[in-house]
């Protein structure tokens, strides 16, 4: 299939119709919007469902019920958002709905700015709602991946039974790239579980209120051990020159791109860098970066934001070796400024 | 011998766990008798709420599932949207309907979205232990309203039938009650003429069904059927506020 110029939010919005799914509910927000007109353009003419919802929240619900029917379904936001729909992704990853989420984000708190940022990695990463539970996200960091992992987020949503989150910094829902289309998927798998109608079969329940202390805490560990399978099957992480590396970057979505700028540079001037992107925010790919940590001088996390996956990586550190952070709030760092405070970082010149 | 009464297919061999008067389960009862005169069990999705009708999954024999608390609405509406030719009820109370669910069951209306809401207006909070609602008359004393509802603090109580009746997506809108056999009867009918509406896709169907709570109103069954002829009837009105086919 030949190239064509996309868009990360439009090209993510194709993705996810190649991926099967027919159905959007979503609420307008910068700079995620553009899904949502490209959904209200594309799902009518192909019979699928498009509906602007008064809310967040209803949004989320909408998704909840359509979820339930057995479809593809996704809605698409930003921060603020997102912080809206946490009660309805709780219910979701409670009822084991399949769904994707997406979120284009931007910086907070509150309000914050429409500027691509970070700063919802422990929100995403961290379940986001109340109780005990996660969903998987995925990081992309371009426009082809923006539609890739649209479809992919579909597939381990189905098989998992489980929200998928999209998360990528506004910058990459709003630039340009040449993407290759791929070829569209089957429509739907068979989901007996569904709430469709009980013809020839007994009633479907989907409810998420466990009032017995034995129920509810063996449906706890079921969930956790859905995701202890996750972790166990899908971490996910892109590595670039880290075998001989004495100092290893962790950064991920469109900041890993220009983190690996600076490490060529780096590289050309003699220093031993290296990066791990992690792909999978949840489960983080953490063994790739304990397994690397014995022969790392120190590790250096890079994030838009004040400091969130560093957490992770220390964790998978495990102390041994130093982590130390790099971080910017408002706009993705050039590659120079990677280079330069990278450089005084190796050389030990920032307190 | 000619059966005369039986439990309706649509209704689960569970017992209810409702209070004793309490009108939930009249209420399950007629929606489970007319699903099988309309002969759609098998068609239909229900909603439950958050509040005391929680557990009606446990006893409406169809596809059931259970919403965030006010979120029926937009549940039920994401189902109708991709099962078009399915029949998609919410059960709600009042503080699922008219307060934390205000901004859904507003929208759903707006949208004139094609399903059937059953809402159970008892003037207080159930399950929770018998606070004030948005439906609590003014002067009931309530757990969260000791000294009685005050229009000062609280304002007055929503009338959510009137309320909807004024959006142009609403084809049916009733208000009925529970309080005799005769308003029984009226209320199956409207119950019936709801999801006639929906089946016939003329729009959004709301039943206003006024109930009693006799645990948390502190009555015995009834002097609340009593309070709720002689309190709730004159504030709140019986009747069609939207009938689109009459129109």
């Amino acid at each position: 299939m030949k190239k064509v110029l996309m868009k990360g939010n439009e090209a993510l919005a194709q993705g996810a119709i190649d991926g099967g799914c027919r159905s959007y509910f979503g609420y307008p927000i910068t700079p995620s919007s553009e899904i949502a007109e490209y959904m209200a353009r594309k799902l009518p003419l192909l019979g699928g469902v498009f509906l602007q919802a008064e809310s967040e929240l209803a949004a989320i619900n909408m998704v909840y019920g359509a979820a339930a029917t057995g479809a593809r379904v996704m809605t698409a936001t930003s921060g603020p958002g997102m912080s809206l729909k946490q009660e309805g992704i709780s219910f979701l990853a409670e009822a084991e709905l399949p769904c994707l989420l997406v979120n284009i984000s931007r910086g907070g708190p509150g309000l914050g700015g429409i500027q691509p940022a970070q700063s919802d990695y422990f929100q995403a990463t961290r379940g986001g709602g109340h109780g005990d539970y996660h969903i998987m996200v995925l990081a992309p960091n371009n426009v082809q991946e923006m539609m890739d992992f649209a479809i992919e987020g579909f597939a381990l949503a189905d098989h998992y039974r489980i929200p998928v989150m999209i998360m990528a910094e506004g910058t990459l829902g709003q630039m340009m790239e040449p993407v290759i289309q791929r070829e569209s998927v089957p429509l739907l798998t068979d989901k007996p579980w569904a709430t469709d109608g009980c013809k020839n079969r007994k009633p479907n329940i989907i409810n998420t209120l466990h009032l017995s202390p034995d129920v509810l805490e063996q449906r706890n560990m079921i969930l956790s051990d859905k995701y202890q399978e996750i972790k166990r099957s899908e971490k996910k992480a892109e590595t670039f020159m880290i075998e001989d590396a004495d100092y290893i970057v962790v950064a991920f979505g469109l900041l890993s791109r220009v983190a690996k700028k600076a490490i060529m540079e780096l590289r050309q001037q003699g220093m031993k860098m290296g990066l791990i992107r992690p792909i999978t925010l949840w489960p983080f790919p953490d063994e790739v970066i304990h397994q690397a940590a014995p022969q790392v001088k120190k590790f250096i996390s890079i994030e838009i934001s004040m400091g969130q996956m560093i957490e992770d990586v220390r964790l998978a550190v495990n102390g041994m070796a130093p982590v130390e952070f790099m971080g910017r709030i408002g706009s993705v760092p050039s590659p120079q400024e990677i280079t330069r405070r990278l450089a005084q970082m190796v050389e030990g010149e920032i307190k | 011998m000619k059966v005369v009464a039986k439990k309706p297919e649509s209704l689960t061999e569970a017992k209810y766990h409702y209070c004793p008067g309490c009108t939930h389960g009249i209420i399950h009862r007629l929606i489970a008798e007319v699903m099988d005169e309309l002969q759609i069990r098998e068609e239909t999705i229900g909603i439950c709420p958050v509040g005391c009708a929680v557990l009606a999954y446990n006893y409406f024999n169809c596809d059931m599932l259970e919403a965030a608390h006010g979120r029926a609405p937009a549940v039920a509406t994401g189902i109708k949207r991709l099962l078009p030719q399915n029949t998609v009820f919410t059960y709600q109370g009042d503080g699922d309907l008219a307060s934390i669910g205000l901004g859904e069951i507003m929208h759903a209306s707006i949208r004139g979205e094609l399903i059937t809401v059953f809402f159970v207006n008892n003037a207080i909070y159930g399950m929770t232990g018998g606070q004030m609602a948005p439906t609590t008359l003014l002067g009931q004393v309530t757990t969260t309203s000791p000294y009685g509802r005050k229009k000062e603090d609280s304002g007055y109580p929503v009338k959510m039938a009137e309320i909807l009746a004024l959006n142009q997506g609403s084809a049916y809108i009733s208000r009925v009650s529970l309080h005799n056999p005769a308003n029984v009867i009226k209320a199956k009918k409207a119950i019936k003429k709801a999801l006639e509406t929906q089946k016939n896709r003329e729009g959004f169907s709301m039943v206003e069904i006024l109930s009693t709570c006799p645990t948390n109103w502190g009555m015995n069954p009834l002097e609340a059927l009593k309070w709720l002829e002689q309190e709730m009837i004159p504030y709140y009105p019986l009747g069609d506020f939207v009938s689109k086919k009459e129109a």
